[in-house]
């Protein structure tokens, strides 16, 4: 498998060894070394202008980022090992990292193996974060197979008394162009031992961490293993069962721990009457404040025991101030804690008083719940002499620090080992589960660990926020939009921070008294609309309850992207159709960079679209259909869909039958794993965008299993995804593991309008809703 | 406390313990076993799936009590990549799955219904994979791979 979740702590290239340091070189002024495994040592000839500065030996530098061999290290049979200090989630990453690795290092692509996550084997390049697994993470990793090269390639010119310049290397052998005998390979070069050479760094560590070698890179017109589609390596263990999962990680001597929470939001311990579990043999109940758990030897028992456990709880001085059904309500009156105004461009309130028409719409989205397919596990050994996590956090770095800074110990003695979990697609339960683990293994003095039930997971998690969305343009007298105006009013999206370093964002944390930060944020529509004026805000409300909520939000696949463009993408159609315009033609009028332009005419040629500058007029029949589009941009990335959907009027169903996807990331570097993510973003956010609302009322969340918190099935799957992917080789690649999300609300519900004639403003477009819609908003209005 | 015994892929086994505890505990923690995945213990999204006698069945809501002098299989005894089933080969080759976490309930579910019904149609393939999640969306390509998989089975003739 390429990710290679490594569980032990060993080291696999410090073992090998063979030379000792005697037998090794150096020029004097730069140290330069050149040694194969079988002892070759060619120093004479050697200038320290052309040095390798490396000091191959068998000892390996402290893990800094400014060291290569924390990048990249080739083992004495020539595979190569590449350090990933992020981590995939299921997307295929790391199939496409080594492609990018073996293409700069000029090694056959299996040959490369992505290490992924672990605190003591990669540094910390931000853990899995905003789709920028290639965007940001791949550039260190780039950099630092290039310059493996280039020193490789230098102690190969010593080696066989030539030089670089005469030097070609393919498939991980250096060869020389004049006497093609003479060749050596990487693995003779170095295999199993240590570069020890530097390479520039830009002092930053997480997602803005980069370094610099003095090697050149490829340049795109010569890749030939980046752009290839090469199958997954990295599936098999999954559909053989071969392989862990965290969930599969065993500790000798560990404890099971069940989670005891409150059903009641914001309840407190009033007692706990530990001989409620006296039947169950061994269990124990470990409590600090409110940090509650059962402890088993068997897990079973652990289970048992936190569904006997009976808990008397103190409710909180006053319920949430709303619920699931005035939500909306209580976010249009709420204080406003941060308002930001990111985009101001022209003159907005004067193209709005000198407007001829002024066209508004506002739009509501639920909290939703991560919901992962399991419940989050981790486990945590808590020794004196220092502490072990396992986790499936995806900024594992992140809960490192995050468990000694709960634990009040450094850093550097607590090592995480990233092991993949139920797909996590942002901050859901693993962060809690690996700092409950970590208190609970020191209460205990055991290995302990904790698996969430259904509930921990769906009730429990951090959510995506509620919010809604204000949009109003200003209209000329040709139709033209000479304003537009986007505010957003929501929840924080970040009321806990998307990574686990601080424990006052950890539920362990705020039930042990540490008080919650309460973090704000929000964000604004991305696009490239070209309106002469234009401005784009958004406001922040307090959280429903400060400490320890069960609303707590933080960062779902694409943050508040799906709520925005599901508000901002419908104004979109609104407006063009307000003004007599064809959807795609509105979107082509103003958004005019050549990338758009091409996009969209590739969209509109590849998706059978039908032009449409009205409502088409009501349908008879069971089944309405209905075309749509959206488009947005995401960090760089460029992308519109077009959908095709059957609403069914009898059962208020829609099925989102044929999708079209045009995309544009810059350098596609594997494009059927792009497609295979895309479709994967697509049909999760379809998910969202029919059937995820978290329901609650004042006391409590009601989303607690998958009857409570329905997501899509396979009868709702696609017919179709095709996808248009736009290869732009001269461009660095921009993410695609989350722009696909957002498209996804907005261009099913301007669908539903193209059917039936009626907006659907509020998600998630229920059938229930879609029933009520249908019957109170009669198919041909063009306001709802 | 008792003693169950079943067999797990042909072997004979036996569990000491609360007769009460669902299979997928005696699988995974007194057998070892981690295919079948603990996903809700509500019999709700399939990731524990196993076969009993031939039949999928969700071992999170089976007490161990249930399963005595039966037989299971794992995924582990569907098929290996020395000799994988059809399916794991198509899914494989369909590069299905993203996380992979719910894979287990997919194979074991497709196999026990194109067993069943070797010609389902793409609505009966459906209507028998409908009460399993994925939380990743991988839903495309898992048909794409069951009918793969139906197609290579047909073609060998093993299920005609």
């Amino acid at each position: 498998m390429k990710d290679t979740q490594l569980n032990q702590t060993v080291e696999p290239m410090n073992a090998s060894s063979g030379l000792s340091r005697r037998q090794w070189l150096m020029s004097s002024g730069a140290l330069v070394v050149s040694a194969s495994a079988s002892g070759f040592l060619g120093l004479s000839a050697l200038t320290a202008s052309e040095g390798a500065q490396a000091q191959v030996n068998g000892t390996k530098p402290a893990l800094n980022p400014d060291e290569l061999d924390s990048w990249v290290a080739i083992a004495p049979d020539g595979g190569v090992t590449a350090y990933f200090g992020k981590v995939d989630l299921g997307q295929g990453l790391t199939v496409a990292l080594a492609q990018m690795v073996a293409e700069e290092l000029d090694v056959a692509y299996a040959r490369v193996n992505i290490v992924s996550g672990s605190t003591n084997l990669t540094v910390n390049q931000g853990g899995a974060s905003s789709a920028l697994g290639i965007q940001a993470g791949s550039k260190p990793l780039v950099q630092a197979a290039a310059e493996a090269r280039r020193l490789l390639v230098e102690m190969a010119a010593l080696q066989l008394n030539t030089t670089p310049a005469d030097l070609v290397v393919n498939q991980g052998v250096v060869k020389s162009l004049k006497d093609p005998s003479k060749a050596v390979s990487y693995q003779d070069l170095i295999g199993g031992k240590f570069f020890n050479s530097k390479v520039e760094w830009n002092k930053k560590l997480g997602n803005p961490l980069e370094i610099k070698g003095k090697a050149p890179l490829k340049k795109p017109a010569d890749y030939k293993i980046v752009g290839q589609p090469i199958p997954r390596t990295d599936l098999a263990w999954r559909i053989y069962g071969t392989g862990e999962f965290v969930s599969d990680i065993r500790v000798p001597g560990v404890l099971h721990a069940r989670m005891v929470r409150t059903p009641m939001a914001g309840a407190t311990i009033a007692s706990v009457d530990e001989s409620s579990i006296q039947s169950v043999l061994g269990a124990k109940v470990i409590r600090q404040q409110n940090f509650l758990a059962v402890v088993a030897e068997k897990e079973w028992d652990a289970v048992k025991a936190a569904r006997l456990l009976k808990v008397k709880w103190t409710p909180p001085a006053s319920p949430m101030p709303t619920n699931e059904e005035n939500v909306y309500q209580h976010l249009s009156s709420a204080p406003v804690v941060k308002r930001v105004e990111e985009v101001k461009v022209g003159d907005v309130s004067a193209a709005f008083k000198g407007a001829k028409r002024i066209i508004e719409a506002r739009y509501h989205w639920p909290f939703q719940s991560h919901a992962s397919m399991g419940p989050a596990c981790a486990i945590a050994d808590v020794k004196p002499e220092g502490v072990t996590l396992w986790t499936s956090s995806q900024k594992p770095h992140y809960a490192r620090d995050g468990v000694a800074n709960l634990l009040g110990i450094d850093p550097k003695t607590v090592t995480g080992h990233w092991v993949i979990g139920p797909g996590s697609y942002g901050r859901n339960d693993a962060g809690d589960a690996v700092m409950d683990a970590a208190m609970l293994s020191k209460l205990t003095g055991r290995p302990v660990r904790v698996q969430g039930m259904r509930h921990d997971a769906t009730h429990w998690d951090p959510k995506a926020p509620a919010s809604i969305h204000t949009a109003r343009a200003a209209i000329d007298e040709s139709g033209a939009v000479t304003g537009y105006e986007f505010v957003s009013k929501g929840f924080s999206r970040v009321s806990i921070e998307s990574n686990e370093a601080d424990p006052n964002d950890s539920l362990v944390g705020m039930e042990m008294g540490l008080p919650a930060r309460n973090g704000v944020g929000f964000g604004v529509p991305g696009e490239a609309y070209q309106f002469p004026a234009k401005f784009q805000a958004w406001e922040v409300v307090p959280d429903l309850i400060k400490q320890a909520s069960p609303l707590r939000t933080s960062h779902m696949r694409d943050p508040v992207g799906l709520q925005i463009q599901f508000a901002s993408e419908q104004f979109m159609d609104e407006v063009a159709f307000e003004t007599g315009v064809d959807p795609i033609a509105f979107r082509m009028r103003y958004a005019t960079t050549a990338r758009d332009q091409d996009l969209f005419a590739q969209l509109r040629d590849k998706s059978n679209w039908q032009t449409r500058r009205a409502f088409a007029g009501p349908q008879k029949g069971r089944i309405l259909k209905g075309q749509g589009v959206a488009y947005a941009h995401r960090g760089g990335t460029i992308l519109a869909a077009v959908v095709h959907i059957e609403v069914d009027r009898q059962t208020g169903r829609i099925w989102a039958r044929k999708f079209t996807v045009a995309h544009d990331c810059g350098l596609v570097v594997n494009p059927k794993g792009i497609q295979y993510t895309i479709e994967g973003a697509l049909v999760q956010a379809l998910s969202r965008t029919l059937y995820e609302e978290v329901h609650f009322d004042e006391h409590q969340v009601k989303s607690v299993d998958w009857l409570t918190y329905p997501i899509l099935t396979i009868h709702d799957t696609p017919e179709s995804v095709d996808l248009v992917l736009i290869n732009r080789p001269e461009l660095p690649p921009t993410g695609a593991g989350e722009a696909t999300n957002r498209l996804i609300p907005a261009c099913v519900a301007n669908a539903f309008f193209d059917a039936t004639g009626v907006r659907l403003r509020q998600a998630p477009l229920t059938p229930k809703r879609v029933l009520a819609a249908l019957k109170q908003k009669p198919a041909g209005s063009t306001q709802a | 406390m008792s003693t169950t015994s079943f067999k797990v892929d042909g072997q004979s086994v036996k569990i000491d313990g609360d007769p009460q505890m669902p299979l997928l505990y005696a699988l995974r923690d007194e057998l070892g076993l981690n295919n079948p995945k603990f996903g809700c213990g509500l019999a709700q999204c399939g990731a524990c799936t196993v076969h009993l006698n031939g039949v999928a069945t969700r071992s999170c809501v089976v007490p161990v009590s249930a399963v005595a002098n039966q037989s299971i299989t794992t995924l582990k005894g569907l098929g290996t990549p020395e000799h994988p089933h059809p399916l794991q080969s198509a899914f494989v080759e369909e590069q299905v799955t993203q996380c992979g976490y719910c894979v287990n309930g997919w194979l074991m579910t497709a196999a026990a219904l194109l067993q069943k019904n070797p010609r389902a149609s793409e609505a009966q393939i459906k209507d028998g994979l409908k009460d399993l999640k994925c939380r990743c969306g991988s839903h495309l390509a898992i048909l794409r791979a069951v009918k793969r998989a139906q197609t290579a089975l047909l073609a060998k003739g093993a299920l005609a």
